[in-house]
């Protein structure tokens, strides 16, 4: 599709990155909740429906690890709800444990100063994840970055973790007066048409050659 | 060769880090610019593993397009990248342009002036998470106590982006180190507003972002994200 042409395909396609997560890593769920401006705008896919009901726990008690996971723009993991859980969270605390939730790992979906939401995975017993699961969750949540950016998983070139292209980021956001998604959402299409790598229209834009004025 | 007063200094940096407010990403900027001045280096830079292994850059001594793209080069290539891989220090004193180990980035360093490269491992008991730089525009050997010294050095980074000398939580390595990789994103893009809005490069307008963070008393990444969100803005230059 399209890139930038937002539509029904990107929830259908973070749903099944939330089963196909929760499935690799043997834990009890997955929920991709978005944020807007200010507090969080809700949960949009769950790996199934006692996933979603456990994420909104958060968003009805207004705190919990996917709040401190944006304000902090860092993941927030939690292996032991009870012990950590209680003094930071008493809320959300006490409604998520009698809902049976005995651990939460909130990773951000976030590119620098843009966050767009909190992957939260969901364990039934306490312990910490290994290395290769938060491997596993971190790769979901940049995944899950990009098919929001995108508006669905066509694209599939990974966003290159070159200083250049969040140089240009921010140089497209000055120059257009638009915010971070966009701006990279715009530079991920034009580079799709120009046939351009991401790092090479970066590039481009740094030397003042594209994408700073509209025509 | 090994300057103590300059040591004792980065030590007593350390021991800011450990209060709450400390800003990470000047600190490891200073701390190359120490790493640079005591071990007479041309340049120093330091690089993060990500949890899929792949190194990003989070600071260097030196600022300059040529050196950063060597930083960046290593992203899949060379010799940080292999002092990551092994967890072990590795030492060049002299760089051949055709040097088989780096097919890509032997020429490239060489061809930017580099004649001499340290990787020292920065790590965690048994977990490697980056790792420090150390070019030169002349043949450099170490002798086993600078070796030893800027190995510290690489230490005292690790000990910072962590914040804690004992990690009683495993999960705090994860945390920390995500959020120090992202607060470098967001500090590129602040770079690369006020170099469009001033007419700058992007050097000039980290300089500019660096000098108001420390005029302004706030941390680098905090001062970044308030620029990206446009809440702030940063003057073309300080007192003018």
């Amino acid at each position: 599709m399209a890139p930038g042409e937002d539509g029904p395909t990107a929830v259908p396609a973070i749903e099944d990155l939330c089963r196909e997560l929760t499935e690799r890593l043997g834990l009890l769920g997955v929920a991709v909740n978005l944020t807007s401006g200010q507090g969080s705008a809700g949960v949009v896919a769950a790996s199934d429906d006692r996933c979603r009901r456990l994420d909104e726990l958060q968003f009805s008690a207004g705190e919990g690890p996917c709040y401190d996971a944006v304000q902090w723009s860092r993941p927030v993991l939690t292996p032991d709800l009870v012990t950590e859980g209680t003094a930071r969270w008493p809320g959300y605390t006490s409604t998520a444990v009698e809902a049976g939730v005995a651990a939460v790992f909130a990773f951000p979906l976030q590119v620098g100063a843009l966050c767009l939401g909190v992957m939260d995975v969901y364990a039934d017993r306490s312990g910490s994840l290994t290395d290769e699961q938060v491997g596993a969750a971190l790769a979901s949540a940049r995944l899950a970055t990009q098919i929001l950016l995108d508006g669905g998983p066509g694209l599939g070139d990974a966003i290159e973790h070159r200083a250049e292209v969040y140089q240009a980021q921010g140089m497209v956001m000055a120059s257009r007066g638009e915010g971070a998604a966009e701006a990279l959402a715009r530079m991920r299409a034009h580079a799709f048409a120009q046939d351009l790598s991401l790092l090479a229209l970066a590039l481009q834009i740094l030397a003042g050659r594209e994408l700073l004025e509209d025509e | 060769m090994i300057s103590t007063q300059r040591l004792s200094r980065v030590f007593v940096e350390v021991a800011d880090t450990l209060v709450a407010d400390f800003d990470l990403i000047e600190f490891l900027h200073n701390l190359a610019d120490h790493t640079a001045a005591v071990s007479n280096a041309g340049s120093v830079g330091l690089m993060l593993a990500d949890e899929a292994g792949q190194l990003h850059f989070m600071a260097a001594s030196t600022e300059g397009a040529k050196y950063l793209e060597l930083f960046q080069l290593q992203h899949s290539e060379g010799p940080c990248l292999d002092c990551y891989r092994t967890g072990e220090p590795v030492t060049i004193a002299e760089l051949t342009v055709d040097d088989t180990r780096w097919p890509t980035f032997a020429p490239r360093a060489r061809q930017a002036g580099v004649r001499s490269v340290h990787a020292f491992p920065m790590r965690l008991r048994d977990r490697v998470i980056g790792a420090l730089n150390v070019f030169d525009e002349d043949p450099v050997s170490f002798r086993p106590e600078d070796v030893r010294v800027v190995q510290a050095l690489a230490d005292v980074a690790t000990i910072a982006i962590i914040q804690e000398r004992a990690i009683s939580r495993a999960e705090t390595l994860t945390e920390q180190l995500q959020g120090a990789l992202n607060s470098r994103i967001v500090i590129e893009q602040a770079k690369g507003m006020i170099a469009y809005r001033q007419g700058v490069d992007v050097d000039t307008a980290f300089d500019r972002l660096r000098e108001h963070a420390r005029h302004s008393r706030v941390r680098l990444a905090d001062l970044a994200r308030a620029v990206v969100s446009g809440t702030t803005d940063i003057p073309a230059s300080e007192g003018a």
